[in-house]
């Protein structure tokens, strides 16, 4: 799962500044890289404005997934049968696994994960904001799949291609296990849509709350979206926010209208001319309010990674004990 | 030859009860690395459990399903050892809070896993083929579950003084329960006889030296038991199966003829 669009400004990326026209040969070998559509590797020499923009996004990316592990993490207890509490046991643990091939490839930029982890515990990180709201019926966790993972899937195709290599070929597992879990959330509605009346009104609950959210998840219009020229100009980022939200929307509409779900948008209708699906206004201002942590779930959501990490320092500092001791006995029998 | 249904409602409460409450860390474990690796112990407990039931189901016949059996008994019905369903901490009754305990956890995954890893490998000689065939697969497993829970003792016992102390509690809290294992409810008296169980009593030296070794390596020192012997595996629990079934079982039940 994943993440609004990766240009949601934070603390680190705040000093960003492009320095134009300062034209090394390792630059200008960089630049050709990047126009002949080539890989930057971690041993390449590359910009650090592109390095910072890179952990920055990598490492919103990475936290977004492991926060996103606790909505639907809420359900696994309660999971209605032991198949569907099973799918969504190895789902949740796709997400951590994503989380840790993401921390890894921000690593190969020179970022420990400590580090990451310390930014997102302070506040000064940023993670999805879809991850800020409740998940509040059992549907939640089949809409999120359909839905969100839906959206996370248009967001990060193209990151297969992005131009940091690392990143790239992480996105390409990413991407491979989300289109399973998209599959997995509108299979659990299909069954709970063909059920009884309670489950029907459980599945159109979740899609009413979650539709808006999602669309959202794309990131503010090109128009106000300020990292998006020079993310695009690096390879960073290949599709704009607003085509990959028509995107998603496009291919939405028809799959919910096989579920039996209505979407909450009475605006939203075919537009032969467009040949696209016109769309009512998205709340602008409730999506910058979750982002800067007044959402519904922030605190909880966060105080809850804080109190993780917090109680289990006394295991990793045992880890990291036993090792030492180890260490210092094979010297001794070396010796 | 086919095994006594209650026989294969005790492997599988077991599994389903320890699945359950491994999977309570999804999201808060100590670093992320055990987040993943208690979630895969967790799901391979599940579908541990899947099997035994879907095998219980069908001897049962009717109209019986694994998750009307998971899902529609109620605790005093649960064959599970008493150890499986305590919460991750200390010892406090069943209503009461508390944060949960990574050394309670280990330890626990640890005494349970060193068993089954015996049981398994004993039941792959077992007279009913399907149960022979779960056992396979669970000993695969379960030997991975050993491998994990073992090496985190070993690194709790000998890490920092608070890791030792955590770990000992743990052990101490956790080691009078496993006196339950040596006890032969009605059940494993049946599958015995039928051929199809194991006396579980025989698995006892090899358990203690397994046991044993581990401890010392992890410097810790097992109590000497002496006490009550839970009594969850005939259906006699604790307080805190009926917390752990309430919340596992309360969706299922309040919509009866729900598909899902």
């Amino acid at each position: 799962m994943y993440t609004q669009a990766m240009d949601i400004p934070d603390e680190s990326g705040k000093k960003l500044a492009v320095v134009p026209g300062a034209a090394s040969e390792q630059e200008a070998a960089f630049e050709a890289r990047i126009a002949a559509d080539g890989r930057i590797e971690p041993q390449d020499w590359m910009p650090e404005a592109y390095r910072k923009t890179l952990v920055r996004q990598i490492s919103q990316h990475a936290h977004s997934e492991i926060v996103g592990m606790l909505p639907e993490g809420n359900w696994i207890s309660r999971a209605p049968s032991l198949k569907r509490k099973a799918i969504l046991i190895a789902k949740v643990q796709d997400e951590g696994g994503h989380g840790l091939y993401l921390y890894s490839a921000a690593e190969t930029l020179g970022t420990g994960r400590d580090e990451m982890l310390a930014g997102l515990h302070s506040g000064k990180a940023k993670y999805s904001s879809i991850f800020n709201y409740p998940t509040l019926n059992w549907a939640d966790v089949g809409v999120i799949g359909w839905l969100v993972d839906g959206a996370a899937i248009m967001n990060q195709i193209p990151l297969c291609r992005c131009s940091y290599g690392p990143y790239a070929r992480a996105m390409i597992r990413v991407c491979k296990e989300e289109s399973f879990h998209q599959r997995q959330g509108y299979e659990a509605l299909l069954v709970m849509m063909k059920g009884t009346d309670e489950q029907r009104a459980m599945v159109q609950d979740a899609v009413n709350r979650y539709w808006w959210k999602c669309l959202a998840m794309f990131g503010p219009p090109d128009a106000d979206s300020p990292h998006s020229a020079q993310g695009m100009r690096w390879g960073i980022k290949r599709i704009s926010n607003d085509e990959l939200r028509q995107k998603f929307i496009d291919a939405t509409v028809p799959q919910a209208k096989v579920l039996g779900v209505t979407l909450p948008d009475p605006d939203l209708k075919w537009n032969e001319e467009r040949g696209h699906y016109d769309y009512g206004q998205i709340d602008w201002a409730e999506f910058w309010n979750t982002v800067e942590g007044n959402g519904p779930c922030n605190k909880e959501r966060l105080a809850t990674r804080v109190k993780a990490h917090n109680d289990g320092q006394w295991v990793r500092d045992a880890a990291l004990a036993y090792a030492r001791k180890q260490k210092e006995r094979q010297v001794k029998e070396a010796a | 030859m086919s095994t006594p249904i209650d026989y294969l409602l005790h492997l599988a409460d077991n599994a389903v009860v320890l699945g359950q409450r491994n999977a309570e860390w999804c999201g808060h474990g100590p670093i992320l690395e055990e987040d993943l690796a208690l979630a895969n112990v967790s799901l391979d407990l599940i579908g541990q459990a899947r099997l035994l039931y879907q095998r219980a189901a069908e001897l049962k016949g009717g109209d019986a399903t694994e998750d009307k059996l998971a899902y529609f008994r109620d605790a005093h019905e649960f064959r599970n050892y008493t150890l499986l369903e305590l919460p991750h901490h200390g010892p406090l009754v069943g209503y009461a809070a508390a944060d949960r305990d990574y050394a309670t956890t280990i330890v626990r995954n640890f005494l349970y896993s060193t068993l089954m890893v015996l049981v398994w490998d004993k039941l792959l000689q077992s007279k009913d083929a399907s149960l022979a065939a779960i056992a396979a697969k669970s000993l695969k497993e379960t030997s991975y579950h050993l491998h994990h829970s073992r090496d985190w003792l070993v690194r709790l016992g000998d890490g920092t003084e608070e890791s030792h102390a955590r770990a000992q509690a743990a052990v101490n809290h956790l080691m009078p329960y496993t006196e339950e294992f040596w006890t032969t409810s009605p059940a494993e008296g049946a599958a015995v006889a039928a051929g199809v169980g194991i006396d579980v009593w025989a698995l006892r030296p090899e358990w203690d030296a397994m046991v044993n070794e581990a401890l010392e390596e992890a410097t810790l020192t097992r109590p000497n038991f002496h006490g009550y012997v839970t009594e969850g595996k005939v259906g006699l629990h604790s307080e805190h199966l009926s917390y752990l079934l309430g919340e596992m079982q309360g969706l299922a039940r309040a919509h009866p003829n729900a598909t899902w």
